[in-house]
């Protein structure tokens, strides 16, 4: 077996008496997306500055392609990184901008241009090797800073929320073209971003962080549909969340009476919860169904009735916000898409059923 | 209304403009009037570029002329070498506190004239100075050493007066550059030199020209430093100036040398800009 790209083992990074990485360990294997995701602060910028040389780890280790890279600078590893703000040098157009680091390695000039003619080719900006930086537009940019790292044909790109500058329109646009340009490079990219979309929707493999942890790797589907702690189904997707004590436990499911006496049924995600144990529930506002009539949810372990608090219009993903009655937490619901023009309102009764298999329980965090 | 709009504006424009016409204009065109009158006789003038053709004839004034301006560059590329780390140091190097600190170390000196400043260098550098009898008491000089009174006296007086005037522009030009730029290129192959070279310097071209531009304008017309510090050979030309007009009471010839001081000046800058191929317009706005 061949060794992974990165491989990062027990990697940690001590701030003075602050642990900003805790003993992370991951893989990353050739040709593959792989995301850390997280929210800012986590820590994932300090990973991707130790894989890229600008920061020594504490403890542990770096390898690229089997080989510890730790010692080697910054300039002599086999990786390159695209900034957050990009960082292409404004004092060059954009030919000299992507050959830089071929004329530091001493490449001759007539490799040098025809290798930048093909990079520009392969990001689809051809013949604007002679424009200023200045002149290009965000997405252009994003392209040129990819292609100025892709002629080094480095194993590990490392991208640092390259989208974060870019509205929102071009953003989603470019999470598509990002994944071709991986394709077509056929690299490894290492990518970091506090934006779950982005992560969910280009990585093969995406690790969520939390407070310089790993809470969970795994694949988008995976994280989405089977979280393993209570910071992945809150961070990952939306969710709607109860915080409670369990009162009944029955082989994998358990009962938890939420604050306001509100009986939920959920699935356990461990055995750590007993009764009388403090717990929290997660339910994905599309699993839940909501109906004018309580007999349409028969055979759901969980139903409340309440009364239409809000539509949250938004085409597709168009949400209802139900009050339950006898108070509570509001519940977030997708709205059911039956053609045409909705029958839902601003103050209708409602009611909103959910099987016992979609909601999901975790001992709740200490705060 | 419009002529309302008018008197206001003229109104905010005067303190300008009687500045310049009092104090610049009035007297260039003056002076530019006398420098070519020549004293025929007792009260006695005529037109002529006599003033001129004394300068070039006289082998003290082009020698003075020209050791002014080789020193005063001189000057400017010491004070850029020293002020360039300085610069870089404060503006990349520390945050916070430290950095507020260290600018105002930079400044100041200035808090006292520039009299007691050049004052300060008589006291180490004479005979019997701090670093004369500093050598004698290590044993690395047997008597007391001289160190004042010459060229590189003036030249270590002229780069400490100017430091701060390089350093403010390069700290203010350096600070606009993203470190991410730097660690970009560090991370795509480059080295220490090659980032220097082919990114923080053309990234501070204007600053390093403005601040030059500064410094060796200062240099150039400095008067004090050069007479405090230099020998009976280190004549600048200021202080030419200084004696046609105040001791020999030959102001049509002082006159002269003021123009060539302002020609020779506008020359350097000229050349120095398009040397760096850069803009009056980008370096000081």
């Amino acid at each position: 077996m061949t060794a992974p790209d990165l491989r990062c083992h027990n990697l940690t990074k001590d701030y003075g008496s602050v642990r900003a990485v805790d003993n992370v360990s991951f893989d990353v294997p050739a040709g593959s997306f792989f995301s850390i995701l997280g929210p800012s602060g986590c820590g994932k910028t300090t990973i991707m500055r130790m894989i890229a040389g600008f920061q020594e780890p504490t403890s542990g280790d770096i390898q690229i392609k089997g080989k510890s890279v730790l010692n080697v600078p910054p300039n002599k590893r086999p990786v390159n990184m695209v900034f957050q703000h990009l960082a292409l040098f404004p004092m060059m157009n954009v030919e000299e901008n992507i050959g830089y680091g071929l004329r530091r390695r001493k490449v001759d000039k007539t490799q040098i241009t025809r290798k930048v003619d093909e990079a520009l080719d392969r990001i689809g900006l051809p013949g604007i090797g002679k424009r200023q930086v200045s002149e290009l537009s965000g997405g252009q940019k994003q392209r040129v800073a990819i292609a100025r790292c892709m002629v080094l044909e480095p194993d590990v790109l490392l991208l640092d929320e390259p989208l974060g500058a870019l509205d929102l329109k071009l953003r989603d646009q470019m999470k598509v073209e990002l994944k071709a340009l991986q394709a077509a490079f056929d690299t490894t990219f290492l990518y970091i971003t506090h934006d779950q979309s982005e992560a969910l929707v280009m990585s093969d493999a995406i690790a969520v962080m939390n407070a310089g942890r790993f809470e969970q790797v795994g694949a988008a589907q995976d994280l989405y549909h089977n979280p393993k702690t209570a910071f992945v189904a809150g961070f990952v997707g939306e969710s709607n969340r109860w915080l409670g004590t369990v009162s009944r436990r029955e082989g994998k499911h358990v009962e938890i009476m939420a604050a306001n006496g509100q009986a939920i049924r959920a699935l356990a995600s461990g055995e750590a919860l007993v009764r009388g144990a403090k717990a929290e529930v997660f339910v994905r506002p599309e699993a839940i169904r909501v109906s004018h009539d309580a007999s349409d949810l028969s055979g759901a372990e969980n139903i409340l009735s309440g009364t239409v608090e809000q539509i949250l219009f938004n085409g597709a993903a168009s949400r209802i916000l139900v009050r339950p009655d006898g108070g509570g937490e509001i519940l977030e619901v997708n709205m059911p898409q039956a053609g045409g023009v909705s029958t839902w309102a601003k103050g209708h009764a409602a009611h909103v059923g959910w099987s016992h298999d979609q909601s999901i329980a975790f001992v709740q965090r200490a705060r | 209304m419009s002529s309302h709009r008018n008197f206001g504006f003229y109104l905010l424009l005067a303190p300008l403009a009687l500045w310049l016409i009092l104090l610049i204009i009035i007297p260039q065109v003056n002076l530019a009037m006398l420098s070519l009158q020549e004293r025929v006789g007792v009260r006695q003038y005529e037109t002529s570029l006599a003033n001129y053709r004394t300068f070039i004839e006289e082998p003290l004034y082009l020698m003075t002329f020209a050791r002014t301006a080789v020193m005063s560059v001189l000057a400017t590329v010491l004070t850029l070498l020293i002020g360039f780390p300085v610069a870089y140091y404060i503006a990349k190097m520390v945050r916070g506190r430290t950095r507020s600190v260290l600018f105002l170390l930079c400044l100041v000196p200035f808090w006292v004239s520039e009299l007691v400043r050049t004052f300060g260098w008589m006291i180490l550098l004479r005979e019997t100075g701090v670093v004369s009898s500093l050598l004698q008491w290590a044993g690395l000089a047997s008597g007391p050493v001289e160190m004042l009174y010459n060229d590189a006296a003036i030249m270590v007086g002229l780069v400490y007066t100017s430091m701060l005037f390089m350093v403010v522009p390069l700290v203010t030009t350096l600070d606009s550059l993203d470190d991410a730029v730097i660690e970009a290129s560090y991370d795509l192959g480059g080295t220490a030199p090659s980032i220097l070279r082919e990114i923080v310097i053309p990234h501070a071209m204007p600053g390093i020209v403005s601040g030059c531009i500064v410094v060796f304008m200062l240099s150039l017309g400095n008067y004090l430093t050069p007479i405090m510090l230099g020998g009976k050979e280190s004549l600048w030309f200021t202080e030419l100036i200084y004696s046609q007009f105040i001791v020999r009471f030959n102001w049509e010839l002082g006159a002269a040398f003021g123009f060539l001081l302002l020609f020779l000046s506008s020359v350097i800058v000229w050349a120095a800009l398009r040397l760096s191929g850069q803009t009056l317009e980008k370096t000081m706005g």
